[in-house]
């Protein structure tokens, strides 16, 4: 497994996994492979879309968020709070109490992700009119990284303009110097939902450096804030509200939240699979005349993110609630607006090849013959018994030399019958895949 | 690396799928996107002419280094004035048809303007073979 200049927000605790096998299935990059019992990732081809933590069942990979105690290390420690994270909550639940909750947690000042949508939307407007077409959203990081990797003539059509949680960041950046507050005195940090939000903060793409100085786990600070008003833990510190919010921006991280907004013909898909498909056609020149699509890769966008635990269509419509009892405009829109195309543009992204056979193209030609002539060999199943997502994939790890044809559990079968190997061997392969002593249970 | 795919006449809801594995192949070998596109771009039309217009084709791709070349058989009723089929614009298709956003020609044009060669055979009454090639470098 090859190393990455890229910032990676997943790690899989080795002594946690038990090499089950479950997110070798839903990556949506073939990224995950099972050896000596357990998982690994292959961290050129992830995107950080988080679908193997979301099936994981034992909790064995852990999100490389951001240690909480460090926000204590300004004086001034912003948190910049999605839509989302209200929605997480029952309805009884008022939000000046979740407000004071944040500020007993340690925030001097809390603000919505989504202020600056209004903004950006003018924005995007603009942009449409000289991008190449269809332009697809940068909203969700984790299509942009599956693009980058999996379809990387599309790059181009990705939206050159950054996502409302950067430039919120930066109008508040901003704010802060105008107050005459110091670079290290004051924290921005960012409540995520969404894993690849993480690895997009530490990595960004498009030649921009982000001003957040932290990422905070939305699972995790949910906990945290929901014990404490189970506790009713005593409120003593003060924290400055900027509530400012119109409905547009709580309904921006919903699926059709952004597109409803863009002129011409638009489009709004969720779900990892549905993008895929989408992709596939669209990469295919198959499509014409969209001038917009709205690409998420949870199911009901970020309602359903990785890291947001409530039911997603339930905090979907908590988000559609609220929207429909707040104005669809806030006081600080025209304050954005003044420097928000100052800093809204990023730089074009570039693809990031996802080498499956060879970089020398002779090579991978033989490679993938040679893989071809070993698919007709195997049955087809995608049983995942040789510790890869599928018999294509095993049959490119071992052109690749990371595999053997008797990892396929049903040709080591006939080899044994055959006399080929013998039955410690055949142990000894399925314990070299699924862990040693595995299999050494009383029953 | 020689690759076959068979395509039916009339089965709409298969065409593209030659095309679509012939991408497939080109991505997993890190060819150039910018001439992946160009081989899909040709490849898409000429696999729709057949499933349009033919009873039955083959399509054969060969995979070098160098390049993809590609060679489009079918069984059909063939192209009888090759030289206007050529032209851009030009399209058998009714007036009427065309209004509708059908018949639009079978795209000839695009496929040579993609091609870094592009050669037609064709005798009426028996099919039409197309000779694609698209270098890689």
């Amino acid at each position: 497994m090859s190393q990455t200049t890229y910032n990676r927000a997943l790690e899989i605790m080795g002594d946690v996994c038990i090499g089950c096998s479950h997110c070798m299935k839903v990556c949506p990059t073939e990224a995950l492979r099972v050896s000596q019992g357990k998982a690994k990732i292959h961290v050129d081809w992830c995107i950080d879309c988080g679908e193997c933590y979301r099936i994981c069942p034992n909790r064995a990979i852990r999100v490389m968020d951001d240690d909480f105690k460090q926000i204590f290390n300004y004086k001034h420690r912003v948190l910049l709070v999605p839509s989302v994270f209200f929605a997480q909550f029952d309805d009884s639940i008022p939000r000046d109490k979740i407000y004071n909750i944040i500020g007993e947690l340690g925030f001097t000042e809390v603000c919505a992700v989504e202020q600056s949508v209004d903004t950006l939307i003018d924005e995007v407007n603009e942009y449409i009119k000289r991008a190449p077409l269809p332009v697809i959203s940068s909203f969700c990081p984790a299509v942009i990284r599956l693009i980058q990797v999996r379809f990387p003539s599309l790059v181009d059509h990705i939206m050159s303009l950054l996502p409302p949680i950067e430039i919120t960041a930066q109008y508040y950046k901003r704010k802060f110097a105008k107050e005459g507050i110091k670079e290290g005195e004051f924290g921005i940090f960012y409540l995520t939902p969404c894993i690849a939000k993480i690895a997009s903060v530490k990595s960004p793409v498009g030649g921009y450096t982000s001003p957040i100085h932290g990422v905070i786990n939305m699972d995790f600070f949910y906990n945290k804030v929901y014990l404490a008003h189970k506790q009713k833990i005593p409120i003593t510190r003060q924290i400055k509200i900027n509530g400012e919010l119109s409905s547009k921006g709580v309904l921006y991280p919903t699926t059709g939240g952004e597109s409803m907004h863009i002129k011409g013909k638009t489009l709004a898909i969720d779900g990892m699979d549905n993008v895929i498909d989408f992709l596939e056609i669209l990469e295919n020149e198959e499509i014409e005349g969209f001038d917009f699509l709205e690409l998420r890769a949870c199911d009901e966008s970020c309602a359903g993110g990785i890291l947001s635990h409530r039911n997603r269509f339930l905090t979907a419509e908590s988000m559609k609630k609220y929207a429909s009892i707040i104005p669809d405009t806030h006081k600080l829109i025209s304050d954005y607006k003044k420097y928000c195309s100052a800093v809204v543009h990023m730089d074009k992204i570039e693809p990031r090849s996802m080498v499956k056979y060879d970089r020398d193209i002779d090579a991978a030609i033989k490679k993938m013959e040679g893989a071809r002539e070993l698919r007709r060999l195997f049955p087809g199943i995608d049983c995942g018994a040789c510790g890869a997502p599928s018999c294509e994939a095993l049959a490119e790890d071992i052109v690749k030399g990371q595999a053997e044809i008797s990892s396929c559990i049903f040709l080591r079968t006939l080899y044994e019958k055959r006399g080929e190997i013998s039955l410690e061997e055949a142990v000894k392969i399925m314990e070299n895949i699924w862990g040693k002593s595995r299999f050494d249970k009383k029953i | 690396m020689l690759l076959e795919y068979k395509v039916e006449g009339g089965d709409f809801t298969q065409a593209g799928y030659a095309s679509s594995q012939i991408k497939k192949t080109l991505k997993q070998l890190n060819v150039d996107p910018a001439v992946i596109k160009r081989v899909v771009i040709a490849l898409y039309e000429a696999e729709v002419n057949i499933v349009a217009h033919a009873y039955r084709g083959v399509i054969y791709a060969q995979v070098e280094g160098s390049g993809i070349k590609l060679r489009l058989e079918d069984e059909g009723p063939g192209i009888p004035d090759i030289e206007r089929a050529m032209t851009p614009g030009f399209s058998t298709a009714s007036q009427q048809v065309r209004e509708m956003g059908f018949g639009a020609g079978m795209g000839l044009p695009n496929i040579s303007d993609n091609a870094d060669s592009f050669k037609i055979e064709s005798s009426v009454g028996k099919g039409t073979t197309l000779y694609i090639e698209i270098k890689f470098r």
